[in-house]
């Protein structure tokens, strides 16, 4: 076993075997690359040497994967969600299960694997950007088992967004700084760990969190969180004889898509759909579709799409979702939608939180808002296929970060006095008014008591 | 001989290291930001002193300057949100020109890429630039650009590090153009109490695996006395963090003049080694 990437499945022709991607000094066709200030090289290079020499050495893949299945929980399951799947035309929609990874998404994946390699380089400490903060936590996470000392960058409009994580990671030992330049977000938070790292490259490595940045952070990354494609592709076939027509998952920097997409791309017959972030509506100037509403360019370290204005500057993205709420996207991502392999739409803020009610209601799983954004394109790609088709949707992570931007969206906080988040939403723009996507009218779950009859929880056991 | 090289020369023969500075396009303004690089010019010349900048690294503003502390950032967000483009850019390049500078555009990669790096390398020709300085654009990945500032006969500047290889070094300068611009330590843009002598050693290997193009030191320069120190070992001293500081403190156009005739009186106090 080797972290190899495209490894030719067994019983299909290896549709890439003249193509494997990214060459020598990582490109994938003209995407990626290294646009890094000079003092960076050196760094990057000796990452790429140790990762090289790292990912065929038998003691590290048995480390690996024994991290991954007593620490994270590895393999995650798949679960099929018919009631769900009523909304999506009738099609068949099975869920990748990284919301049950230990820290509640993907991320942890990836930040296992450049833990290892820190310690092998000999380094004692770990930086690390991070937007929604799944990748802040996790990162914190693995310091926290491996010993390391870890710095977090994340953007002070994402601090209060995601206030929960941030006190995880400060539960783990991290320190979190909150980053006060530019937009304040995702992007800026990626600057201020590049100087970071540039300043105390001797003793720090940089354990980036998505398929973006210079090489080998693409590669590496994805090679990482493979294995969510490599278990799902033999997950299907043992419980369907078959592979899945479509495969969903959503796409901010674009780890988790990468991470299902891989497998699958050498099954030619399976589409591959990333969703973007289409915020507001991608005509409204206000999204971060990258790939859908950008063009090519350079933005941290590697040449791909990016939203751009016409003096070349990275325009601010807007998502209700944190996580992928970034201006660009990982190179492979850009190459596999030029060469036309895979496909990627916008999915409106509106449309990813119904769908993330949806789950919630019909399956009793609360995704991350990033998630419900491939579970939205689930809907739209089910109604175009209809009932014979088999859909397999990257759930990449839960929701419970999420729950106070929901309780503002759909307006659920206690009506009696003004709160926090009538007030963010009324900032969304809607008045206080519930914002689409909710079951409103509050059906009762067939054949349960009715709210008449049951005892109301402080009473209950009074009457016994 | 190139326009760098050959104003570098021309201090080197009256016994001097060139003063090399640094202001971005736009801030507070484009008009001001303009003025403040003529005033860099000509330092304490009107003044009975020794004058000011040799060269002057014009700054394209850019939104994500990953390899700039927080004077240069706090200066260039300010130009960015106002739009500030390649034109005014160019517009700043033809009033140095005429100040008796040499002007070279400094900008990180995206900028001239949306903009066209053929056009980019026409049209900063054509204005009177002598060529570009890229942090993050390393020979590598630089394939358009060598080949369109070799069409025009413009300069192109790339960096080297402390942390830089000798292989790296050697391949770094043999494809600069006017001049070497040596990052005296691993960090990000400002005022540093001292510029340390990882940065001499950095010149003396630049200078091994060189020969030819002339090697100038940037990174934490901020007075006239560290000017005069790195001045001891190198071809240029480039300041930028200083000269932006007195704008943001409000000393505006006076501000830059005074300080470039400080800096440039400590440029001629070292004795260069010949």
């Amino acid at each position: 076993m080797t972290l190899s990437a495209h490894a030719p499945a067994p019983d299909v022709p290896d549709a890439t075997a003249s193509g494997e991607w990214p060459d020598a000094t990582g490109h994938f066709g003209v995407f990626g690359g290294r646009f890094v200030p000079e003092a960076l090289i050196a760094a990057l290079d000796e990452l790429t040497a140790a990762y090289e020499a790292m990912r065929v050495d038998p003691a590290f893949l048995d480390e690996f994967a024994r991290l991954q299945r007593d620490y994270t929980g590895r393999p995650s399951p798949i679960t099929e969600v018919p009631k769900f799947a009523e909304h999506c035309g009738g099609a068949r929609v099975l869920l990748k299960r990284e919301d049950l990874n230990h820290t509640g998404s993907h991320k942890i994946n990836n930040v296992l694997g450049q833990a290892l390699l820190t310690k092998r380089i000999g380094k004692t400490r770990v930086i690390a950007e991070t937007g929604a903060g799944q990748h802040g936590v996790a990162t914190a996470t693995a310091a926290a088992l491996m010993g390391l000392s870890c710095t977090v960058y994340m953007g002070e409009e994402d601090t209060r967004r995601q206030a929960l994580n941030v006190a995880r990671m400060r539960l783990l030992g991290a320190e979190v700084i909150p980053v006060t330049t530019g937009s304040r977000t995702l992007k800026d938070a990626i600057n201020e760990a590049f100087r970071d790292w540039v300043t105390n490259v001797e003793t720090t490595n940089y354990v980036f969190g998505t398929v973006a940045g210079p090489h080998p952070f693409p590669m590496m990354v994805r090679d990482f969180q493979r294995v969510i494609g490599d278990e799902a592709r033999a997950q299907l076939l043992e419980r369907e004889q078959r592979l899945p027509d479509v495969v969903l998952a959503c796409v901010g920097g674009g780890s988790n898509a990468i991470g299902i997409f891989t497998a699958f791309v050498p099954d030619e017959a399976v589409r591959l759909v990333g969703l973007e972030a289409g915020g507001d509506g991608v005509d409204t100037g206000r999204h971060a579709a990258t790939i859908t509403g950008g063009d090519p360019g350079v933005l941290h370290g590697a040449r791909s799409y990016l939203l751009q204005d016409d003096n070349g500057q990275t325009v601010e993205s807007h998502s209700i979702s944190a996580g992928l709420d970034y201006p660009g996207v990982g190179p492979e991502h850009a190459f596999l939608h030029d060469i036309g392999r895979a496909e990627y739409r916008p999915v409106t803020d509106a449309e990813a939180m119904e769908a993330f009610a949806l789950l919630c209601r019909t399956e009793g799983i609360i995704p991350a808002i990033e998630s419900a954004h491939a579970l939205a394109g689930a809907m739209v790609v089910g109604r175009e296929l209809g009932p014979d088709a088999l859909l397999l949707v990257n759930l990449s992570g839960r929701g419970d970060k999420d729950v106070e931007t929901a309780s503002a969206w759909f307006d659920l906080a206690d009506r009696t006095a003004p709160t926090d988040s009538d007030e963010r939403a009324v900032e969304a723009g809607r008045g206080g008014e519930p914002g689409p996507g909710l079951d409103t009218d509050q059906h009762a779950t067939e054949g349960a008591v009715s709210n008449d009859r049951a005892v109301a929880g402080q009473d209950a056991g009074e009457q016994a | 001989m190139s326009a760098l090289q050959e104003r570098i020369a021309a201090a080197r023969s009256e016994g001097r290291a060139a003063l090399i500075a640094y202001l971005p396009v736009g801030y507070p303004d484009v008009d001001t930001s303009i003025a403040a690089m003529v005033a860099a010019v000509e330092g304490g010349a009107g003044a009975g002193g020794v004058g000011g900048a040799d060269i002057v690294e014009i700054g394209v503003p850019y939104s994500d300057p990953g390899m700039d502390g927080p004077v240069i950032q706090e200066a260039v967000d300010v130009a960015v949100r106002a739009g500030v483009g390649m034109a005014d850019v160019l517009r700043a390049v033809t009033a140095v020109a005429a100040a008796g500078a040499v002007p070279v555009v400094m900008s990180y990669w995206n900028p001239i890429e949306r903009y066209g790096v053929d056009r980019f390398a026409d049209d900063l020709a054509a204005a009177g630039g002598a060529g570009a300085i890229t942090p993050d654009l390393i020979p590598d990945e630089a394939g358009a650009w060598l080949a369109a500032s070799d069409r025009v006969g413009l300069d192109r500047v790339f960096l080297v590090a402390p942390s830089s290889t000798d292989a790296r070094l050697a391949a770094t300068v043999a494809a600069c153009r006017g001049f070497v611009y040596a990052a005296s330590t691993m960090g990000v843009t400002g005022s540093r109490a001292t510029v340390g002598d990882a940065a001499e050693r950095l010149v003396a290997r630049t200078r091994a695996a060189a020969g030819e193009p002339p090697v100038c030191v940037g990174l934490g320069v901020s007075t006239g006395d560290q000017a005069a120190e790195v001045a001891g070992f190198a071809d240029g001293v480039i300041v930028g963090s200083a000269y932006v500081r007195r704008l943001l403190d409000g000393h505006g156009a006076d501000g830059v003049r005074s300080l470039s005739a400080e800096l440039a009186e400590g440029v001629r106090r070292a004795k260069v080694q010949a």
